[in-house]
């Protein structure tokens, strides 16, 4: 499957990156990724120009990377300012720079035509780097291809047999769903709002609501990579007032950041920010424990389903029914990205 | 029936029913159809203009025309 280019993609938390240099590969680019003295995020080309050696595996010089294998130089810009025995410097002597922004926990990257870069397309994810917010999160490589990662989150009917005893339950698979596809400005919206319902162990334990429940997933997706799920968790017949804050429920701002990493292979971020308990540690270390439990579900059912797939003719067969909606909206925008613009089967 | 949560000139809704197997697709132009599987309304949506009527007005009744004997 072709990528969509020309984007932004999340290609590490803030967290992960400093002053040791970190691989990653982003589209099939690989990347080096670190932070200056003075604290900026930097993303360059991970071979250098020399003989391809990964500059991931090499060593920082203040704010140069010095190639680990005959001591290529490289400013933060790309630029080679050292090659080692001569002094002349060939002109051609430099690696790609990436453009760079840091926002809500994210360093994002843009992958494309550098000049076409415009960070104000970035969609926000705000609860990741808001104090009144909690955040645990994770992130798993996926040995599985971007496209079933997208259908894993735009169908949530999943979680009742995927995530029973964690975040399913019958509700889910159950309940009906709104999609809404903003043509323009290219996001899928996808509702289930469920008036009564059990509460699964996941915002049992962490809310304290004992009995059933009106949950609420609305699902938000910035394709080709920002996943929100607006999660709203209330005792069964709690609705947000006409006004003023809908301080009668939990909020869970459920994140993903869905990343190729290759064709068969994807960074899958993940992060859970909760508006209630948000000084109990122990609330904290039950969510991750849980949502990282839920993920690994995901990425086992998704590894084998890859290889499945993998094995089989390009123009495999499948089916789609009322619970696809959505992620058949979030197909045609990514297939309209990548260049094509067909709603059925992945191409 | 859940809100209406995007706001933008050219949305393209897709409900399903509650209680059934419909899906109701609703076009930014007004137009609406029904459908039991997403594909096919999906396709309906997107190829708007084509085939998009929005609901008709009420028809207004012709006047009769006065006959004479």
């Amino acid at each position: 499957m072709p990528f969509a280019r020309d984007q932004w993609y999340v290609a590490a938390y803030g967290s992960e990156v400093g002053r040791e240099l970190l691989a990653r590969t982003v589209l099939g680019e690989p990347l080096v990724l670190y932070r200056t003295e003075a604290g900026e995020a930097v993303a360059l080309a991970d071979r250098c120009v020399h003989r391809r050696y990964p500059l991931s595996e090499s060593r920082l010089d203040g704010d140069s990377i010095v190639c680990g294998y005959h001591g290529f130089t490289y400013d933060q810009t790309g630029t080679c300012v050292f090659v080692p025995g001569q002094q002349r410097i060939p002109r051609t002597a430099r690696v790609a720079a990436y453009p760079v922004v840091e926002q809500d926990s994210f360093i994002w990257v843009w992958i494309g035509d550098r000049e076409r870069a415009d960070p104000t397309t970035i969609p926000r994810a705000p609860w990741l780097a808001d104090p009144a917010y909690t955040v645990v999160r994770g992130m798993a490589p996926l040995n599985a291809r971007y496209q079933l990662l997208v259908d894993n989150l735009m169908d949530l009917s999943h979680e009742t047999y995927l995530h029973g005893g964690y975040i399913g339950t019958p509700e889910v698979a159950n309940t009906p769903i709104t999609t809404e596809v903003d043509d323009e400005k290219g996001i899928v919206y996808v509702s289930r709002h469920m008036d009564d319902a059990e509460c699964p162990p996941f915002y049992a334990r962490s809310t304290g609501i004992q009995g059933r429940i009106t949950r609420w997933q609305d699902i938000e997706f910035h394709p080709p990579c920002l996943y929100l799920l607006h999660s709203r968790i209330a005792p069964q017949g709690v609705y947000p007032p006409a006004e003023g804050p809908d301080s009668d429920a939990f909020h869970a701002e459920i994140v993903y950041a869905i990343t190729p990493s290759t064709e068969n292979t994807t960074y899958d971020f993940w992060a859970v920010a909760r508006d209630f308990a948000i000084d109990d540690e122990s609330v904290s270390e039950y969510l991750y424990q849980s949502n990282h439990t839920v993920v690994m579900q995901d990425v086992t059912a998704l590894n084998l389903l890859e290889q499945v797939i993998a094995s089989e003719p390009d123009k495999y067969q499948e089916l789609s029914i009322n619970i696809d909606t959505g992620g058949l909206a979030a197909r045609r925008l990514l297939a309209r990205m990548i260049g094509s613009g067909t709603v059925g089967a992945p191409q | 029936m859940n809100r209406r949560m995007l706001t933008g000139d050219r949305v393209y809704r897709i409900h399903w029913m509650p209680g059934t197997d419909i899906l109701r697709g609703v076009c930014h132009c007004g137009a609406e159809r029904v459908a039991e599987e997403p594909v096919e309304l999906w396709e309906w949506l997107l190829a708007h203009p084509q085939g998009h009527q929005a609901p008709a007005a009420p028809t207004p009744t012709p006047q009769r025309q006065a006959v004479s004997a």
